[in-house]
């Protein structure tokens, strides 16, 4: 049986470069870098070249990259470190409805904190309500939290359109955006862009789990979530993920260098794989932005199916997708961004998201949507019969 | 540390003749929850049994608390029947529980060995004043002790001073086997656990739709058999491919009898995995009217399709009663798992109630091929399931 892995952005498989440089450095640099004598040198000349390679991709200094356990905890760093910061220069904080759930929960933190947050609400294509965003605006406002790419259905957040809006205020809030999904696939300028927190992960770009990493602005003040030895400029204590971080390094490197051939390649895929699926099985209908969509995500309701069916369908053939993002598959009550999007509950059902990697073929949609085209007339004919 | 475990049974003690029956199979268990443990010896005397070990006491006795039959399970200290001796060793039991900080103590004392030539208020008295002079930091408290001492004069003296409480109940094994139809729910777990109770060998059967039920929903039913291994050291589990008979029966029958159509279809192959297990009985987890299926109507509707006899040891219990013992027994965490079961794939709309017995037999007539069935059997995949656990009870003092 073939394996087909289109979940990609659930996480990707290690390339073997990375692999590769984070068993030399868990062979042969295995020193703590905060350590005095050499081999905490070497260790810390590998964490700072993985700095350089993140920092480049984003066109920022190394200084302003920070190294975290992954998406998760730099969104948890860039929030709540920003608001518990400067509560005393405002109480109102901006995101919309759908981000991230490491996102929202630190919002909904804050809310009990005392903070108060305004959730913008999203299109039918998943893109926020920019109106809302410049009502929502006030000199008390002091953090916007924005995603690049919204890892359910691909929409990629008008980010030089929210910039417009905010570079025109006075006192300017600070500005987070989410960049998990797009990051090293898209590009990303936070200086031309004014954007003063950037989050990213290494495993959805072909690198290792349990590592990413926050840009913070220089001159940015978050107030640190961890505490101890004062490790990644007092932002993050905990002795580094030195291997990880190694990973991060080399998977950035190499996607970035990469890209736009990566890039062209996935959009004709998606492309592909969007149109034959709409042409050929009937009563389906992708969910996402026709226009604004990222490269590498495609959401589709299947009329009448449930999404968890037609998954574990599909992995009967050897084909792996998922319903929702991966992480929320563990929440009962569903997408809460096809939810935010006002789909109708029936096709909330039946959604599945297909998210490609560079290393995708054409044989493979191609097989993906031979198979669709015999699973879904069977599973309807059993699950529709009345 | 090495040491002597006296365990206490209840029901087993109140049996007649073939009481003996009973005790043979309760220490069978035992010696099987054991294991590893570096048994050296169990005897038994009216009532107790007990048990010398060359490894911990303290993970002897927590693996005792999960043998049927047993309602309680104290390390304890044996001495000749010798005043003397009775007092050294009762100042080495209460010596550790003042180490425990415990502050008030009571000397109880049971003589059913009447040779000893003082009576039990006699020991009793004996002892305190001894312990109280070894102890003088200890106080005598006979209305609220921290620290209850137990003496019993028997062939020898035991003392004792704390207790895990047993399950209670019966041997497992005594009362034969039975299948249990096991969905991953809340209730067939608990429904299985109370027939182990009482000593019945379950054969847990669950039925697999995949994939409309994912392989998440089987390695629930797993993680619940091995919890149920706690109690038995080892769960022989049966798992049904389901999906082609489910197909056969959605796309045949009529919506609002789905689902007893299902729960025959599960009566029938649990009562050839009976016949092949040598099992006596099915147990299911049903409980009147907790749902359309659970009707009396629809109970017989299903019932009716064997002819062994169907144990439903929930049958009266509500919902937070069974919730309750899902959560004591260690189930429940896994059961409310959000993976479907092949129950609540196709739930009709208006499910039957008051299912009539001819109709159903006359739709389900030719809807399902019995070679599906042979097939089903065929492919089981059938796995042995072992304890796996290393948590801790609680003690009593």
């Amino acid at each position: 049986m073939p394996e087909i892995y289109l979940d990609n952005s659930a996480t990707t498989r290690v390339r073997p470069e990375v692999v590769a440089a984070m068993v030399r450095v868990m062979e042969e640099d295995y020193g703590n870098p905060s350590s005095v004598h050499r081999r905490g040198q070497a260790a810390e000349q590998a964490v700072k070249a993985a700095r350089r390679a993140v920092a480049e991709v984003l066109a920022v200094s190394p200084e302003e990259i920070v190294f975290t356990s992954g998406g998760t905890e730099a969104n948890n760093l860039a929030i709540l470190g920003l608001a518990r910061a400067r509560a005393r220069q405002g109480r109102h904080l901006i995101t919309t409805a759908a981000e991230h759930h490491s996102v929202l929960e630190a919002f909904h933190r804050l809310e009990n904190e005392g903070f108060q947050v305004t959730y913008l609400p999203v299109d039918r294509e998943g893109l926020p309500d920019l109106h809302a965003l410049a009502e929502a605006l006030s000199p008390e406002t002091i953090l916007v939290s924005t995603m690049h790419v919204n890892n359910e259905v691909g929409a990629v957040t008008p980010l030089e359109e929210i910039a417009q809006l905010l570079n025109q205020r006075k006192p300017r809030p600070a500005w987070h955006v989410d960049a998990v999904q797009g990051f090293a696939r898209l590009p990303l300028l936070p200086y031309r862009l004014g954007i003063d927190l950037v989050s990213l992960s290494a495993h959805k770009i072909r690198g290792p789990k349990g590592v990413g990493a926050l840009f913070v602005r220089r001159g940015t003040r978050l107030q640190p979530q961890l505490l101890g030895g004062g490790q990644e400029a007092g932002l993050r204590s905990g002795t580094e993920n030195v291997p990880g971080i190694v990973g991060l390094g080399v998977a950035a490197r190499l996607a970035w260098e990469e890209r736009a051939e990566a890039v062209a390649h996935m959009s004709k895929l998606k492309a592909r794989l969007r149109d034959r699926i709409l042409a050929e099985i009937p009563d389906t209908v992708a969910n996402g932005p026709k226009e604004r969509g990222a490269p590498h995500i495609l959401n589709i309701s299947f009329g009448g199916l449930r999404g968890e069916v037609l998954l574990h369908a599909l992995e009967e053939r050897g084909i792996y997708v998922s319903t929702g993002s991966a992480c929320s598959s563990h929440h009962a009550p569903g997408s809460h961004v096809l939810a935010a999007m006002r789909l109708p509950p029936a096709l909330r059902d039946g959604a599945i998201r297909f998210s490609l990697a560079p290393t995708n073929t054409e044989e493979e949609i191609d097989y993906t949507v031979e198979c669709l085209k015999e699973i879904v007339p069977e599973l309807r004919a059993v699950m529709r019969r009345r | 540390m090495p040491g002597l475990i006296l365990a206490r049974y209840g029901e087993i003690g109140l049996k007649g003749k073939n009481r003996w029956l009973f005790e043979e199979k309760l220490i069978e268990r035992m010696r099987a929850a054991l294991a590893g443990c570096g048994v050296e010896g169990i005897e038994r005397e009216y009532g107790r049994i007990y048990v010398r070990v060359s490894e911990d006491v303290e993970k002897a006795c927590r693996r005792l608390t999960r043998v049927f039959g047993l309602v309680a399970v104290s390390p304890a200290v044996s001495a000749d029947l010798d005043l003397e001796a009775i007092k050294a060793a009762a100042a080495a039991a209460l010596a550790e529980a003042r180490a425990e900080g415990h502050t008030t103590f009571k000397v109880d004392t049971r003589r059913p060995n009447k040779s000893f030539p003082l009576t039990s208020p006699e020991v009793n008295r004996a002892l305190g004043t001894h312990l109280l002079r070894t102890f003088p930091d200890l106080k005598v408290d006979v209305h609220n002790p921290a620290v209850k001492l137990e003496v019993e004069l028997r062939e020898r003296a035991y003392i004792y001073w704390r207790s895990l409480p047993g399950p209670g109940g019966l041997p497992l094994g005594v009362s034969g086997r039975a299948v249990l139809l096991l969905s991953g729910g809340i209730d067939s777990p608990v429904a299985g656990w109370m027939a182990m109770k009482r000593g019945v060998e379950i054969i847990p059967v669950y039925f697999h739709s995949f994939p409309f039920t994912s392989d998440r929903a089987k390695e629930k039913v797993v993680d619940l058999c091995r919890v149920l291994a706690r109690y038995a050291g080892r769960i022989k589990l049966y798992v049904i491919p389901f999906t082609d008979i489910q197909k056969a029966l959605h796309q045949g029958g009529p919506d609002e009898l789905q689902t007893i159509l299902l729960r025959r279809m599960m009566m029938r192959i649990a009562r050839r995995i009976a016949e092949r297990e040598g099992a006596v009985a099915l147990i299911t987890g049903e409980s009147v009217g907790q749902v359309a299926s659970q009707t009396l109507p629809s109970l017989a509707a299903t019932g009716a399709v064997v002819d062994l006899p169907i144990l439903r040891p929930l049958i009266a219990l509500d919902k937070e009663e069974i919730i309750a013992r899902a959560k004591s027994i260690g189930t429940f965490e896994i059961s409310i798992r959000p993976y479907a079961d092949c129950c609540t794939v196709f739930v009709p709309r208006h499910p039957e109630t008051r299912p009539d017995l001819d109709r159903v037999a006359r739709v389900e007539a030719g809807l399902v091929d019995p070679a599906l069935i042979d097939a089903a059997l065929e492919r089981a995949e059938i796995s042995e399931i072992e304890d796996e656990s290393t948590e801790e009870g609680s003690w009593e003092a």
